[in-house]
């Protein structure tokens, strides 16, 4: 052609013709379906000191495995993506969408088998944040140990 | 008369025909704006088989049968078979034409296959090198989004620039013999990269190609817009288009009255989520063998450029940070009286 943009006219043009998602709808929608997810894991809590009479500290890991199960279920009957495609950050964010990341790529890599499918690829997604959590964990514990030791904490 | 036209542009001074033609397409295509055009709907979208990507291999078989059928020939007689589909080393191609035991060249050109293998389906025709050859171009949602972006039962926010691939395959025969849809000539495409980076918006990605293609037809075979009943892009999308008729005005063409893209009919965003439109190699494929097809057969349309449109990136070249450039090809299609 004899009228061709330069890359960066043509980025930025590109960048005018895309539709963006609207952010505050984004943000509303994250806040109540993140917000009712952490409301149910407050139900789960209370339920479980009331009726199993659970000391707190063991009602949250109740809390944590409960929700974790209710994700992986609606993973499996493909619910949970819908939930997160409505939500956004407020599917992705709470632990129910760390159990969606991982137990979603155990669904689609089964076919390759338990070694080289589910064994390699269940952490897909889930692998970057285990690495750096633990990695800026491990950080922030050092920091931590420096500052007591010089009893600035 | 001169085949060679222009710079990258073939007219064919015996052109070969689309002899019979097959659309075998899932169940979203199914329910979409086209479902009554399709030669088939499979509501199972692994197709009775246990992976998606056999799936996909069986829908490029089903479409090979059918397109054979369809053109009222054997499969013995088919000489050449050029398919090609997205996924890695072209493996629903493979294991799904593997028992028709057909002469193939396997290609790969992304979401632009359809073009390619008409294209070189038509050469070799046309050269005498064929009485039959066959043309295939298969995708399938599952294989598609577990090779380029995450498991289907992940949950993500796609963008809105973003589109849908079409679940299913198309098929062509070839041919010398008559009938009422002639391959005129084709415009081969070049890569062509403008720097964009944004896989989730591949109409951005392919549409400077396609500009490129259309703009280098129209110069090669001294034509313009107006003479063309239709032009049919692949897969660009909403975003895509509007990016496509502006490249092209900006060169002096305007094919605003007559431009159509695959991916904007086969499915309907408001009731089908489906974002910017269609993608995937089989989406300009079905289309043209189910809607554009019957617009010249029934429809009054008399000339139409095809273009299938193709972005060009693996998993590793985006993670890795280049760019994503597109291709496009051109078939040039015309009504004839039988």
């Amino acid at each position: 052609m004899h009228n061709e943009p330069t890359k960066d006219q043509y980025n930025e043009y590109v960048e005018q013709v895309t539709p963006a998602s609207s952010c505050l709808m984004n943000c509303v929608r994250a806040f109540f379906v993140g917000g009712a997810i952490c409301t149910i894991g407050e139900g789960i809590k209370q339920a479980v000191m009331h009726w199993l009479h659970l000391g707190e500290k063991d009602a949250l890991l109740a809390v944590t495995v409960t929700l974790v199960l209710l994700s992986v279920l609606l993973t499996g009957f493909n619910l949970y993506s819908k939930i997160t495609k409505f939500g956004g950050a407020g599917g992705l964010v709470p632990i129910t969408g760390f159990a969606n990341s991982v137990a979603s790529p155990a669904i689609e890599y089964q076919k390759e088998g338990q070694v080289f499918g589910i064994g390699v690829k269940i952490f897909t997604i889930a692998g970057p944040v285990i690495l750096y959590g633990i990695l800026s964990s491990f950080i922030l514990g050092v920091i931590y140990m420096i500052l007591v030791r010089l009893g600035v904490m | 008369m001169k085949v060679m036209k222009g710079k990258q542009s073939l007219e064919f001074e015996h052109p070969p025909y689309l002899k019979g033609w097959s659309s075998v397409v899932g169940e979203k295509e199914g329910e979409g704006p086209l479902g009554q055009a399709f030669d088939q709907i499979i509501d199972d979208p692994l197709f009775g088989e246990e992976t998606w990507e056999l799936a996909e291999g069986r829908f490029m078989r089903q479409a090979a049968l059918l397109a054979i059928q369809k053109a009222e020939i054997t499969k013995n007689q088919v000489r050449y078979a050029f398919a090609g589909d997205l996924l890695e080393q072209i493996m629903a191609t493979s294991f799904g034409i593997k028992d028709l035991e057909l002469p193939l060249f396997g290609l790969y050109g992304a979401c632009s296959t359809a073009g390619e293998s008409i294209s070189l389906a038509s050469m070799t025709v046309a050269a005498g090198y064929a009485d039959y050859a066959l043309a295939l171009a298969s995708s399938h949602i599952g294989s598609a989004e577990k090779q380029f972006r995450f498991p289907l039962e992940y949950g993500s926010q796609r963008p809105l620039s973003s589109t849908w691939t079409v679940t299913g395959a198309g098929g062509f025969v070839i041919s010398k013999e008559k009938s009422p849809i002639k391959v005129r000539g084709i415009t081969t495409g070049k890569i062509v990269d403008y720097g964009v980076k944004d896989s989730m918006n591949m109409g951005a990605c392919m549409a400077p190609a396609a500009a490129e293609v259309i703009y280098q037809h129209f110069n090669d075979f001294a034509m313009t817009p107006d003479d063309y009943d239709a032009i049919y892009t692949g897969d660009l999308g909403e975003v895509g288009k509007e990016i496509l008729i502006k490249l092209l005005k900006d060169n002096g063409y305007d094919i605003s009255k007559v431009h159509g893209d695959c991916g904007i009919e086969v499915y309907q965003d408001e009731t089908q989520d489906t974002h910017a439109g269609g993608s995937g190699c089989a989406c300009s494929a079905v289309v043209l063998s189910s809607m554009i097809t019957r617009k010249m057969i029934n429809g009054g349309w008399n000339r139409v450029l095809f273009v299938p449109t193709g972005a060009l990136l693996s998993k590793t070249s985006f993670n890795e940070g280049e760019t994503v450039p597109g291709i496009a090809h051109g078939v040039l299609l015309e009504r004839e009286e039988v």
